[in-house]
């Protein structure tokens, strides 16, 4: 579906991208994942053709498209401040890209006014093609950039932190929505986010980007259990670090045994609930590093100044020069 | 490198560059050069000559005066105005500042129309006035009055925008400490809100010196007792003495100069921006 | 503070209420209020008659088709030239860009009478720029030409900064989002550009036509002043003042003011229209 080969992209003296290579197949919903500067949102405005990469080459379904303008390649792309266009009505911001339609590609005024209404009721803002997008809440709004980018039937969805602009509770609700409409309508879709609970959430596919450079691809659940890097292990999910001779040990704060005879001790300054676990903080003996622990809550909660002996029992070992190897621990 | 899709491509971008300082060369920046221009046509000797007439050094004098008068005054409203509505809540906020705008939409020559209806020789208070031996039209008072009608809403219109983006936080929490209200005002709201005082103020005095129209029906037009910088360029201009004029005119220019300057300094240092009705 | 202002407005804790509040609207009762309801007062005391023969003369009905119709047509040009400079300022960017943004408000700064000598001296057959337009057969000064242009230069700005911050606030998103929609550059600026700045342009047209209807002191040097011909409204009311025609001059002001709050009342209520649309 979509091959990116060698995307280079120079911002003035700032690199952006370095050599990006990425194929997508048909029906995948991936994430791009990173921190902010990491590239992710400039690689997805290339795919789009609202930048053009400095070297590399874009194929869109075999077809190379790396020099083709944005409104030829009938990509959707909702902005993550949905950028409606705020003096036409609902419907009209829905039908505007059939709208703009030339030559023999015209439809008529009726039928566009009836796939507006039909994708509206597809987003479930049936009733509200009259409406302004200044008279909207802000889930109702992104959810009409959502059907305005879906009436050109674009041959894939990109989106820039589709949720960003919205409150926890929507966002959610959202979520789920548009994993089942991805499913439903068998898009191909790919969403930038910063957010790695959204990322593992929804994609068949992660993306963790940093720096302009791609850390690993794979699907959420080999990019949570098994980083291939420091940067991943450490920006998906939570991380604790132990220093070993020519690197660093990670574990996650769950993955531990508590046991008499650990062979690491913590000296617990801080207990809280964490949904279904405990979590305790506090400083390892010896190395004074600072870790979290997750603990069972059907047992007692650890107390204030308590000694926690563990080992972990599964965990990473990177060495200083990026290799690193990984399982469970003897 | 193909091209941005929201961008023009560097033709159309060049005409258009080329449109607007063509335009804007035409029509503001030609009738620029062209005062001092004419002013030291015949060089700098007659140029200085003109300005040194005692007729000359009255208006200036006038001038100094009448923005001396009238700009503190609307000073002092505008923060007072300010404070009632960006401080407060009350209901017809709206129309009070609609009513403070008002002279804005008012033609000059109206603006002193009304005062000499109102103090003039057949006006309302025109016998009462004669019987006191009292002369507010064709005199200073005249001027002043007319002078802050037009400059009324100056002040005022820079600094509600403002103070209504910096809210009333910082002086809740003056008062919370203990500050009494000339405390809260002297130290906290009066250094929040210098610069956008003196960009009003600034604005203000541009006008108050350059006003001509109001100024004009209300003066009476006596040499050396109530003609005004503006006043004085028409009068001579119509005598002909177009160096004379220009010579004045000069002035005036070089004083909306120094207000465009510091005006763009502090926009640009402070990020304050006036609206667009003056 | 009385029991019944508290009421009248919200308590806060801030004091000075009564003060501010007491000494905005005694001057400006005493400067504004008073002053322009004294117009009023005079008008209706002239009776419908008086006011219909004084107030619609022949020739304040020429002054009037004079200054609307300057007025409009500068309006007009200053609303494409407007749009063309603010777009310049808002989107490119080119050395002196700062210097031209603060040319653009010369208008507000320089004293009219001297824009209006200055002008004069550009459009005279010996002008800079009338010497090019006397072999043409163009006469600028001491027609209506001349007062259209000295129009212009009065309201530029209006259009300016009207357009100027709506036009940076409205974002390339929205551009980026027509484009990726399959529109071209040219159906992007006629369908989402256009009529988000509209509202804007229409403001700071009406600003500068209700500003060019009232303009006096950059007009009357090159507009020539003959009765009928050239002679603007605002013009015949000092000549009705220089004769004592107290009557004709206030009935002429009253139908001036009129016209201008009824066009400045319409921009409300269409601004008004558009907030509430743009649900802001």
């Amino acid at each position: 579906m979509i091959h990116l080969r060698g995307i280079t992209k120079q911002f003035g003296d700032y690199p952006a991208l370095h050599g990006i290579d990425l194929d997508v197949a048909p029906g995948e919903f991936i994430a791009l994942l990173g921190p902010s500067g990491s590239g992710k949102t400039t690689l997805l405005r290339i795919i789009a053709g609202l930048e053009f990469q400095d070297s590399g080459t874009v194929l869109l379904g075999g077809e190379d498209v790396s020099r083709t303008p944005v409104a030829d390649r009938h990509v959707g792309f909702v902005f993550q401040h949905y950028a409606l266009f705020r003096h036409m009505t609902v419907a009209d911001n829905v039908a505007f890209g059939l709208s703009v339609r030339r030559g023999k590609h015209r439809i008529a005024k009726a039928a566009r006014q009836a796939r507006a209404e039909e994708l509206l009721r597809l987003v479930q803002l049936e009733g509200l093609g009259s409406r302004y997008p200044g008279q909207l809440s802000g889930g109702q709004r992104q959810r009409v950039a959502l059907a305005r980018a879906l009436a050109i039937e674009p041959r894939l969805l990109l989106l820039d932190e589709p949720f960003g602009a919205l409150d926890a509770k929507v966002r959610k609700d959202l979520r789920r929505w548009l994993r089942d409409l991805h499913k439903a309508m068998g898009l191909t879709s790919i969403f930038v986010t910063h957010d790695q609970e959204e990322a593992l959430e929804l994609a068949d596919r992660v993306v963790v980007m940093s720096q302009g450079r791609i850390e690993q691809i794979g699907a959420p659940d080999a990019v949570y259990m098994n980083p291939e890097t420091p940067f991943v292990s450490h920006f998906v999910g939570e991380t604790n670090r132990l220093p070993a001779s020519g690197g660093e040990i990670h574990f996650r704060p769950h993955e531990i045994t508590v046991t008499p005879d650990g062979s690491e001790a913590v000296l617990v300054d801080n207990v809280f609930r964490k949904g279904a676990v405990w979590r305790a903080e506090g400083l390892l003996e010896g190395s004074g590093q600072f870790v979290e622990l997750d603990l069972p809550s059907s047992q007692d909660a650890p107390r204030l100044g308590q000694t926690i002996r563990f080992n972990p029992h599964r965990a990473r070992m990177f060495n200083a020069d990026g290799d690193h190897t990984q399982g469970d621990l003897p | 490198m193909s091209q941005q899709p929201t961008s023009e491509s560097p033709l159309a971008r060049a005409a258009l560059i080329t449109v607007a300082l063509t335009f804007l060369g035409f029509f503001l920046l030609l009738p620029l050069l062209a005062v001092f221009s004419e002013a030291l046509r015949q060089g700098a000797g007659p140029f200085l000559d003109a300005l040194h007439t005692p007729d000359a050094l009255a208006a200036i004098r006038l001038t100094l005066i009448i923005a001396a008068i009238s700009v503190p005054l609307n000073m002092v409203f505008g923060v007072a105005a300010s404070w009632a509505i960006t401080k407060f809540q009350f209901p017809g906020k709206a129309l009070l500042i609609t009513l403070i705008d008002l002279p804005f939409s008012v033609s000059p020559v109206v603006s002193g129309l009304i005062f000499v209806l109102l103090f003039g020789a057949n006006g309302l208070f025109g016998a009462w006035l004669a019987e006191h031996d009292l002369k507010i039209i064709f005199a200073v008072p005249g001027i002043v009055l007319a002078t802050v009608f037009i400059t009324f809403p100056f002040v005022a219109r820079e600094l509600i925008p403002l103070m209504l983006e910096q809210g009333k936080d910082d002086e809740e929490a003056a008062i919370s400490l203990g500050a009494t209200g000339w405390q809260t005002f002297w130290h906290v709201t009066l250094p929040n809100i210098r610069w956008g005082l003196l960009y009003g103020v600034l604005l203000c005095n541009a006008r108050a010196m350059g006003e001509f129209g109001a100024v004009s029906v209300v003066s009476g037009h006596i040499r050396g007792e109530t003609n005004t910088m503006p006043l004085h360029v028409e009068i001579l201009y119509n005598e002909y003495d177009f160096v004379g004029a220009f010579a004045v005119a000069s002035l005036l220019a070089l004083l909306a100069l120094v207000t465009l300057v510091a005006k763009t300094v502090l926009e640009w240092r402070f990020g304050l921006h006036a609206g667009a009705r003056h | 503070m009385s029991a019944r202002s508290t009421r009248w407005r919200q308590p806060s804790v801030l004091p000075g209420f009564g003060l501010s509040f007491g000494f905005t609207l005694a001057w400006l009762t005493l400067i504004v209020l008073i002053p322009l309801a004294t117009i009023f007062l005079k008008a209706a005391g002239l009776g419908w008659s008086e006011f219909l023969a004084v107030g619609f003369s022949p020739r304040a009905m020429a002054a009037y088709q004079l200054s609307f119709g300057t007025a409009a047509a500068a309006g007009l040009v200053n609303a494409v030239f407007g749009l063309i400079v603010a777009w310049v300022l808002v989107r490119f960017d080119f050395t002196g860009k700062q210097v031209v943004s603060a040319l653009v408000d010369l208008p507000f700064a320089l004293p009219t009478a001297v824009a209006g000598i200055a002008l004069t001296a550009l459009y005279t057959p010996e002008g800079w720029i009338g010497q090019f337009l006397e072999p043409l057969g163009i006469k600028v000064a001491f027609t209506w030409i001349g007062i259209t242009i000295a129009l212009v230069f009065i309201g530029l700005p209006f259009v300016v900064r009207s357009v100027e911050p709506v036009l940076a606030d409205l974002g390339r998103e929205v551009e980026e989002a027509a484009a990726t929609l399959g529109a071209t550059r040219w159906q992007t600026f006629t369908r989402v550009i256009f009529p988000a700045i509209g509202p804007a342009l229409l403001t700071g047209f009406a600003l500068a036509f209700a500003r060019g209807v009232g303009e006096y002191g950059s007009v009357i040097f090159i507009s020539g002043n003959m009765p009928g011909r050239t002679e603007i409204a605002p013009l015949l009311i000092v000549t009705q003042l220089e004769q004592y025609a107290y009557a004709g001059a206030t009935a002429i002001a009253v139908v001036m003011m009129l016209a201008s709050f009824a066009v400045l009342l319409l921009i409300n209520l269409i601004q008004a229209a558009s907030r509430w649309r743009m649900g802001a």
